[in-house]
């Protein structure tokens, strides 16, 4: 399979990212480069291999339900572009 | 009977639960999970999703879902993943929700519920745990160029719970979300409380209707969202019900057909009515890949097995149960059921005390259920024990005290009279049960009420009761009743045969 400019376009407004024109082709090389060597990967007989949930060999990690200290306010806030009293503030959001 | 309910059509429901599980701390980080905390108070930078923080599963809230899996007939998986649910809004830190996409830990389960037609079993597509997003307010002032975010919320623990199109009516829509609520709460599992979010639920719902031609048309599906109460999701339905059969009697729109995609509405309460929302053009597509910061979780079925045993009985099962064995209604049952097991068990103790399952269940389900409701309390900290209700309904019964001052004697053990006997002497309650005295308060009665003694002869058997009414304020109401009435028809029969002897 391969990307076309529509595809890129769309990938890009899903991540919210915003592309000019002349990015879009040097994009879609890279990204065709990469899905072509997934195809690549696919044509692996891979008959009676578990599939990988998680690269590593560890299952079940757990922490115990007790409480842990959190932030203050202030550093919570500390990186908000748009700090609101207590709040962080965003662009109107409206249902 | 309204226009839709004329022509028979068929009601699709498909509900999507999240509840709140009963966890201390977060899913992923040791945050509070206390409601109702200073906003932006209860954030580390796992919940804020700050670049190199490492989530790690709490314990409890696995168990907890497990325990609610298998209570919800659920297949639990013996190998479980977490997925990243890929999308943006403000409320969302991380800019992606860590949920279970391929993999969730329970599958294919059922609720049975009963809508007052008997039990039915809701299937159940799936049970999974995700976390929670933040709070957004909206800002009403500020001319509306702002919302403000509390991300106390984000990373909560949630279940969502998925059934199947399965639920038929409005009626079972709110059998469903209060037998979830009941059994989730009776597990610990969650407190389900719709207005601090602890339960939510959004509905999917259409039509199918019947064809002169014989086909099935189906309506375009409506998710309904905002919906803040049980009662509220019940409105909705049989709102959304009317018009979309509306609707369809309109336009004739079908599901299926090109151009009719499903539609988002909230629910307004104060207007009772849906709002479609605007549709977004483009298919939700959330990318989901694997969690690599979360490593797979593994069940044993032996785990299985200890959790299904401890989770006791369920409210079905209880709802079969207390009719088979104590001879209850169905409706009485159910009464009891939906007290949850403390009420069950308060009412297996008294009814085995007195030896009357059925007078034990009517006073249960009448004064004590009152009583509970208007001091807002829990069964366990009933002023009147089982042993004393019990002790109640044996002295009545003993005694044959009427049900008005039955019902002083009970109020009197509410305010902590320890035994029936020591509230009837406060009262001064002494019932006549003595067979030559009643006798003869009965003569007089019959005596001084010629006009009820004529229309008793004339047939009119509820003229009896004016008379019993006589016999029961003279002797206070304490009069042992079934012997006033047996004394009362034996007085009037024999009264008709002397009268048509003279
Ligand atoms: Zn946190």
């Amino acid at each position: 399979m391969s990307l076309d400019v529509e595809q890129i376009r769309w990938i890009a407004h899903l991540a919210r990212l915003e592309l000019a024109d002349d990015e879009i082709d040097g994009l879609a090389r890279d990204l065709n480069a990469i899905v072509s060597y997934m195809d690549q990967l696919q044509q692996l007989n891979t008959d009676g291999i578990e599939p990988l949930a998680h690269p590593l060999d560890v299952k079940n990690v757990f922490r115990e339900d007790v409480p842990a200290s959190s932030l203050a306010v202030d550093e919570a806030l500390a990186s908000a572009p748009d700090r609101r009293g207590n709040y962080f503030g965003v662009p109107a959001v409206l249902d | 009977m309204t226009w839709s309910e004329s022509i028979s059509y068929r009601t699709v429901i498909g509900l999507e639960v999240h509840v709140q599980l009963l966890t201390r701390t977060k899913l992923f980080c040791g945050c509070s999970t206390t409601f109702g905390q200073p906003p932006n108070s209860a954030t580390c930078p796992v919940c804020l999703g700050l670049p190199g923080a490492l989530p790690v599963m709490n314990r409890r809230a696995f168990d907890l879902a497990v325990k609610a899996a298998l209570a919800l007939n659920c297949r639990v998986a013996g190998f479980t993943k977490w997925d990243r649910k890929n999308y943006f809004y403000p409320d969302l830190p991380k800019n992606y929700q860590i949920s279970q996409y391929d993999l969730p830990f329970s599958e294919e389960g059922w609720l049975e519920i009963d809508a007052g037609q008997g039990p039915r079993r809701i299937g159940l597509i799936r049970v999974h745990l995700e976390e929670d997003a933040g709070k957004l307010l909206h800002d009403e002032n500020g001319g509306g160029q702002a919302s403000r975010v509390d991300l106390n919320r984000a990373g909560t623990p949630l279940l969502e719970i998925v059934s199947k199109p399965e639920v038929a009516s409005p009626e079972e829509t709110r059998a469903y979300l209060e037998e979830i609520r009941l059994l989730l709460r009776e597990l610990g599992v969650s407190d389900c409380e719709m207005q601090e979010g602890s339960l939510r639920c959004d509905a999917n719902i259409n039509l199918h209707i019947p064809q002169a031609d014989g086909s099935v048309a189906a309506t375009p599906i409506v998710e309904v969202k905002n919906l803040n109460s049980v009662a509220a999701v019940e409105r909705a339905m049989r709102y959304e019900t009317q018009r979309q059969f509306e609707q369809f009697q309109k336009d004739g729109k079908k599901w299926g057909e090109p151009g009719v995609h499903k539609a988002t509405a909230g629910w307004d309460e104060n207007s009772r009515t849906t709002r479609i929302q605007r549709r977004k053009e483009e298919a939700a597509d959330y990318r989901y890949f694997p969690e690599p910061d979360l490593v797979p979780v593994t069940v044993s079925a032996a785990r299985v097995d200890e959790v299904r045993a401890e989770l006791g009985e369920l409210p079905a099962a209880q709802r079969a149960r207390l009719p088979a064995q104590y001879g209850l209604s169905a409706y009485d049952a159910g009464v009891l059921t939906r007290q949850g097991r403390a009420f069950v068990a308060y009412f297996e103790e008294a009814a085995r005390l007195c030896g009357d399952a059925k007078e034990t269940a009517n006073w249960l389900a009448n004064d004590v259920l009152q009583a509970l409701n208007e001091s807002k309390q829990a069964i366990r900290y009933f002023p009147i024990s089982a042993a004393g209700l019990a002790d109640l309904i044996g002295e009545i019964k003993a005694t044959g005290l009427n049900k008005q001052r039955s019902r002083e004697v009970f109020a009197e053990m509410l305010a902590g009279c320890p035994s029936a006997k020591q509230a009837m002497d406060k009262l001064g309650i002494k019932v006549i049960a003595d067979r030559d005295q009643l006798a003869d308060i009965v003569r007089r009665a019959i005596a001084a009420n010629p006009t009820a003694v004529a229309d008793f002869k004339k047939g009119k058997t509820k003229a009896a009761d004016a008379i019993k009414g006589a016999v029961m304020r003279e002797t206070k109401g304490m009069a042992r009743t079934e012997l006033v009435q047996e004394i009362l028809l034996e007085e009037l029969h024999r009264a008709g045969s002397d009268a048509d002897r003279g």
